[in-house]
């Protein structure tokens, strides 16, 4: 008998393209609306960790995320990658929660899906990026942690992990079940496939749970259970920049370039 | 335990301001340095104490030196087992202190050490944790007002934890000014004891490699910095830059796709998950202009972009531009100011290099 499947869930969350965020120039307010989605980038590297793990040994990929039901793009992006399937956990009762409610609600749902062995997740959230939910679940679920991860080696029940710390480059060594989070752009995520996006389609490869169906202590989720909120948003007014474009070939366009900047003088020779 | 009672105890037992200290080889850590100043300004507008914490193992003598920056005391819990960093001893350490003296506010560095127990600590603990702020204020009920950038920096949210105790924080390095350090400063240094052993280690350090630093400069130190991304191709590029640096008298830097390429060691990123730079050139060479990037340098005095696509997010925000080729551009400028300098020297002495 050869070894147990290894269960594999990867926590995402569906974002704002990063790139495509303005401010309206007239309300001075960020532009949310028409914003096309994706998978939190970290996260799509962490799902990709954890799909090349599949392929070199037996293991089930669940992707699970929590969030309304148009996070089921991204869910089913995943399972198009290659997740063997993908639970969204959704219920207006969890909308506002801040990362306190969000790990617990998260770890209730790992638990519910029971007999796990890692739980990866990405570093941060790009539209958030506070990196606690990680290590939160890990902290409500009381197993160890290593963050900010870019490789993965298993052996038996041990897990080996390269961390990205301060001042070089660690080696930890835990046991499974496990929390890792995942550096930003460390994997480069497949596309999905033919194959996947018709698994997609199958009954039961997407499941939607609601808090009740999870078990989930409604007094401890959504806006009005979260210690923080957030007061108000001001925009940051910056600076305009001349914006200015030198023309022509290298050398012209050098020339123009170093006569501005030791004009401003914030060059010297 | 009824709904929140873990919580509203009463917030009025909850006094203090705490700074988690981080120490490496024998010297804090500048970011727990600005921290302490910070926090000292807050203390003193709660008109509380001011309290580092210090888990570790033989580190009597960081704790005097922290007394030295402005801290009422320190409270240090050794053991052999806090030696390094390792998630749940020390989130146990400071979940215990924290249950234990009730402060009223405990601030991190936004570290990655001071990430990683930040978030642990907050979902043990069910209270509120602001990331990354670069900002903190008190609110007319006396709350702390924790003002952290969103968006990739494009807005700036203020976070407040009303109800829940303590209010915690981590701050970015390099936002915080650090205090001068004053070696008559007196102040008390307790040793405490908590229940950590062996048993609460579920992880070791197999290895370390630290990052190899360069001969020059820092960026954050540097009034000229060069940076590099994605465009630059490979990781012997940058030698380029290097040599643009030492003829400008600025430093080299990378994006986060450069890192995370191999090109560049960490050290060395600018951006959100990276260091946040302002000086009064800063040379996006090859850098599309993610808004992580612009993050961490989108407050530099002048910015100059350098890049093939004319659509790249980065020119939005730059002075100056050039579109085109960086590997005809950027040898081009390092050949001119060689020119320059050479036609401006006046006893016309044999090119230095």
């Amino acid at each position: 008998m050869g070894p147990r499947p290894l269960r594999i869930i990867v926590c995402i969350k569906q974002v704002p393209k990063a790139q495509e965020l303005q401010v309206d120039p007239k309300t001075q307010t960020l532009k949310r609306v028409g914003v096309p989605s994706e998978i939190n980038p970290p996260d799509a590297n962490a799902l990709e960790l954890a799909l090349q793990i599949k392929d070199r040994r037996a293991a089930e990929v669940i992707v699970i995320s929590m969030g309304p039901t148009v996070f089921d793009e991204s869910l089913e992006r995943g399972v198009g990658m290659g997740a063997d399937r993908a639970v969204l956990l959704t219920d207006r009762i969890l909308g506002g929660s801040d990362t306190v409610p969000t790990a617990y609600a998260l770890s209730e749902t790992i638990k519910k899906i029971g007999d796990f062995d890692m739980i990866l997740c990405g570093e941060e959230t790009t539209d958030a990026s506070t990196g606690h939910v990680g290590p939160g679940i890990a902290g409500h679920l009381d197993i160890p942690q290593i963050t900010y991860i870019s490789e993965i080696q298993i052996e038996d029940d041990s897990v080996r992990a390269r961390r990205t710390a301060e001042d070089g480059t660690e080696w930890w060594e835990t046991t499974m079940p496990c929390v890792l989070t995942v550096n930003f752009g460390c994997t480069k995520p497949r596309e999905p496939t033919l194959l996947g996006k018709i698994r997609v389609k199958r009954a039961g490869v997407i499941v939607h749970w609601s808090c009740a169906d999870v078990g989930i202590d409604p007094n401890k989720v959504g806006l009005k259970n979260s210690p923080t909120i957030v007061a108000k948003v001001d925009t940051v007014h910056l600076p305009p920049r001349a914006r200015k474009v030198f023309h022509g070939d290298a050398k012209d366009a050098v020339a123009k370039l170093l006569d501005a900047l030791l004009e401003d003088g914030v060059i010297a020779l | 335990m009824t709904d929140g009672e873990h919580v509203v105890e009463d917030k009025s037992h909850f006094t203090g301001v705490w700074v988690f200290l981080e120490g490496r080889k024998h010297i804090l850590r500048d970011v727990s340095i600005q921290l302490i100043g910070e926090g000292r300004r807050i203390a003193d507008r709660r008109g509380a104490h001011l309290t580092g914490i210090l888990p570790g193992h033989s580190v009597e003598n960081l704790a005097r030196q922290a007394i030295g920056y402005g801290l009422d005391r320190v409270i240090v819990v050794d053991r052999p087992v806090l030696e390094i960093y390792q998630s749940r001893p020390y989130a146990k350490v400071m979940a215990t202190l924290i249950r234990r003296h009730k402060p009223e506010i405990v601030l991190f560095g936004a570290s990655k050490n001071g990430r990683d127990l930040g978030g642990r600590l907050h979902a043990v603990l069910e209270t509120g944790l602001a990331a990354d702020c670069v900002k903190f204020d008190l609110d007319e009920e006396g709350n702390l007002d924790m003002i952290r950038p969103s968006f990739g920096g494009k807005s700036l949210a203020h976070i407040l934890c009303k109800r829940h105790r303590p209010q915690m924080a981590s701050a970015r390095r390099n936002v915080f000014l650090p205090p001068p350090h004053d070696p008559n400063q007196t102040g008390e240094i307790l040793h405490e004891e908590v229940d950590v052993n062996e048993k609460d280690v579920d992880a070791t350090l197999l290895e370390f490699q630290e990052f190899t630093r360069e001969g020059g400069l820092r960026p954050e130190e540097a009034r000229i910095v060069i940076s590099g991304g994605y465009g630059l191709a490979e990781g012997k590029n940058f030698a380029m830059l290097q040599e643009l640096a030492d003829l400008l008298g600025g430093a080299v830097a990378a994006s986060r796709k450069a890192v995370d390429s191999g090109w560049m060691p960490k050290e060395f990123q600018v951006g959100q998950t990276g260091m946040t730079v302002r000086p009064e050139v800063y040379f996006a060479i090859g850098i599309s202009g993610a808004v992580q990037h612009l993050a961490g340098m989108q407050e530099s005095e002048k910015i100059v972009a350098i890049n093939n696509d004319p659509k790249a997010a980065i020119f939005e925000i730059a002075d100056y531009g050039i579109v085109g080729d960086l590997f005809q551009i950027v040898p081009e400028f390092v050949r001119q100011i060689r020119e320059r300098k050479a036609t401006k020297a006046v006893p016309m002495p044999v090119a230095a290099r």
